[in-house]
């Protein structure tokens, strides 16, 4: 039988064990010897496969990626080099971090300055207490909504792009890393609720923000700066309007170049990111150091304006003065102080709907 | 002080992906990272090259200069490392590495990446204990004494990893046992025409590593 005969033969097994890699060795020792001995580097290089050459690693460099490039890495889209990640790090910190902060600072020390020289623009004539609705309760509402998210969304940003070179040394890590992580987390999540409502604000304020003729002579007269005249204005100056239009391209470009940011889960290239981060950066530390010179016109800055937008209405003077346009518009519907302070309201003044927005 | 470096010799690796097994065996990184990745150029041509790639622990790492919360350090030895604690998960050492180094365990809406992972060098992190240390950051072996488990077990010794000045002296020289000048790289024109000179048959279609096999014996 076959099977007795196999069974007996093993008893060989052991010393086939031992007798096989010995031969293995030495075979290989010799094969080894014969190898060095007949190696021909010449021969050998010259029937070897080609070399890579300077082109591939030019290609490299470049990032392209060919239909023969293979990545061991699940899903990886990655190039061998990111070769623009160094050219975007440069841009972010050699000239949107630095400028950003000169903006910024050089708009609040221009601010101060004004402030100091000019000091606040009163009313030239006296209150006549008699009111004109000029924002809604819709409007302000808006208006506020939109204020609140854009000063937590710049406090928010500033601290992620210039919060370590201040924050981390004074407080530690510990503090730091619950601030910052706070900071990206309000950005992140406040950040697509600040577009969509100020969409609405935008959408809304349309009509009284599209250019004029008399917005023209308004910037001649450096909105009233040159000269003693008050320009014509009409509901919205034209200052107001180089605002609003700010914020409807440059704040609009802020909040795609934000969204694409905050959505990786598109999946974006870097390349993509690197460029959406430079975009947003610039758009929104411009938009904040304008943004501070609006804040200041319409609280410190000018006597009345703020009433407008807290109480909804503003007195008569102030409207004659810095709206006399959309002021003989409206003056019919002006009404008493103390009408709307026994509580009668906007019914009253918003018998003309042209009014107010 | 060392300067510890990676360095992959592109003769001599094989595409095996011994050291990614390798790597996450030794720092149990969690599913989807993959700390180290081998990139083959011209895959199933004839000039087909692999390189072996991780953090590469720059001198001047870029994702240390664009991290907004500054959770990149430099060890004494020469490497970087960052702080999982202070990582926000925004991306931006992704978009700055040259490397494709930096991973992140998610990819969701509103920026959720999670924390940042990348090889250490198997030199662990900030951590209370050691049971947390690896936990987060992986193996440390640099306080064991030994070095990254990737290149220690590199089949071809292609990977190499240490002090950059052993590193070096080690390429050094296979360049110099592969025979020519610049040898490091091959399909180099300098080295063509001097062979050109000197009367010897164009090998400009060679690659290297028939020297190094042939040289090696």
């Amino acid at each position: 039988m076959s099977h007795s005969i196999q069974w007996r033969s093993l008893w060989r097994l052991p010393l086939l064990a031992l007798v096989l890699p010995a031969l293995v060795l030495v075979v290989g020792l010799a094969l080894a010897q014969g190898a060095q001995a007949q190696s021909d580097p010449q021969g050998e290089a010259a029937t070897a496969v080609p070399a890579l050459d300077a082109d591939t690693w030019r290609q490299v460099r470049s990032g392209e990626v060919d239909a023969n490039y293979r990545d061991s890495r699940f899903d990886s889209t990655y190039n061998l080099v990111n070769a623009s990640g160094e050219t975007w790090r440069q841009w972010r910190n050699r000239w949107v971090s630095p400028y950003g902060l000169i903006v910024i600072g050089g708009m609040l020390a221009m601010i101060v300055l004004f402030y100091l020289i000019a000091g606040r623009k009163k009313l030239d004539e006296p209150r006549t207490g008699r009111k004109l609705l000029r924002w809604s309760a819709v409007s302000r509402s808006l208006h506020w909504s939109v204020a609140t998210l854009f000063i937590l969304l710049a406090l928010s940003g500033l601290t992620l792009l210039y919060g370590k070179h201040v924050f981390y040394p004074l407080f530690g890590a510990g503090a730091w890393g619950a601030m910052v992580s706070a900071s990206k987390l309000v950005h992140n999540y406040l950040g697509p609720f600040f577009g969509i409502l100020l969409l609405i604000l935008l959408a809304k304020l349309l009509v009284h923000n599209l250019p004029k003729k008399h917005d023209i002579d308004w910037f001649r007269k450096g909105g009233g700066l040159v000269g003693k005249e008050h320009p014509d204005a009409g509901f919205a100056n034209a200052g107001e309007k180089a605002w609003y239009w700010l914020l409807a391209t440059a704040g609009v470009v802020v909040i795609i170049s934000g969204l694409v940011l905050d959505f990786p889960n598109y999946g974006q290239a870097r390349d993509t990111m690197q460029w959406a981060n430079l975009v947003h950066g610039i758009g929104a530390l411009g938009l904040t150091a304008v943004a501070l010179g609006h804040i200041y016109i319409g609280t410190l800055g000018t006597e009345g304006s703020l009433e407008g937008m807290t109480t909804g209405y503003v007195d008569e003077t102030w409207a004659k003065e810095h709206h006399n346009l959309w002021y003989e518009e409206v003056k019919e519907s002006a009404v008493p102080e103390e009408q709307l302070a026994t509580g009668s309201k906007e019914a009253t003044g918003g018998s003309s709907p042209q009014s107010s927005t | 002080m060392a300067q510890m470096k990676f360095m992959c010799d592109a003769e001599r690796c094989i595409e095996c992906n011994g050291c990614v097994t390798a790597c996450k065996n030794a720092n149990e990184t969690d599913w989807g990272i993959q700390r180290r990745r081998v990139v083959t150029l011209n895959d199933g041509e004839p000039e087909e090259v692999s390189i072996s790639v991780a953090c590469m622990h720059c001198d001047d790492a870029p994702c240390m200069a664009v991290c907004p919360t500054d959770c990149f350090y430099k060890t004494d030895d020469g490497i970087v490392l960052h702080d999982k604690d202070l990582c926000i998960g925004c991306g931006y050492c992704l978009y700055a590495c040259p490397f494709g180094a930096p991973q992140f365990p998610q990819q969701n809406a509103f920026g959720e990446r999670g924390k940042m992972d990348k090889c250490t060098f198997c030199a662990g992190g900030p951590a209370e204990t050691k049971e947390e240390e690896y936990q987060k950051y992986g193996a440390n072996r640099i306080a064991e004494g030994k070095l990254p488990l990737c290149a220690e077990m590199c089949s071809t010794k292609a990977l190499l990893a240490g002090d950059a000045q052993e590193v070096a002296d080690i390429f050094r020289q296979r360049v110099v046992q592969r025979g020519h000048k610049d040898g490091g790289w091959s399909g180099n024109q300098r080295r063509e025409q001097e062979r050109t000179r000197a009367g010897q048959p164009d090998v400009s279609a060679a690659d290297s590593l028939a020297y190094d096999a042939a040289r090696q014996g």
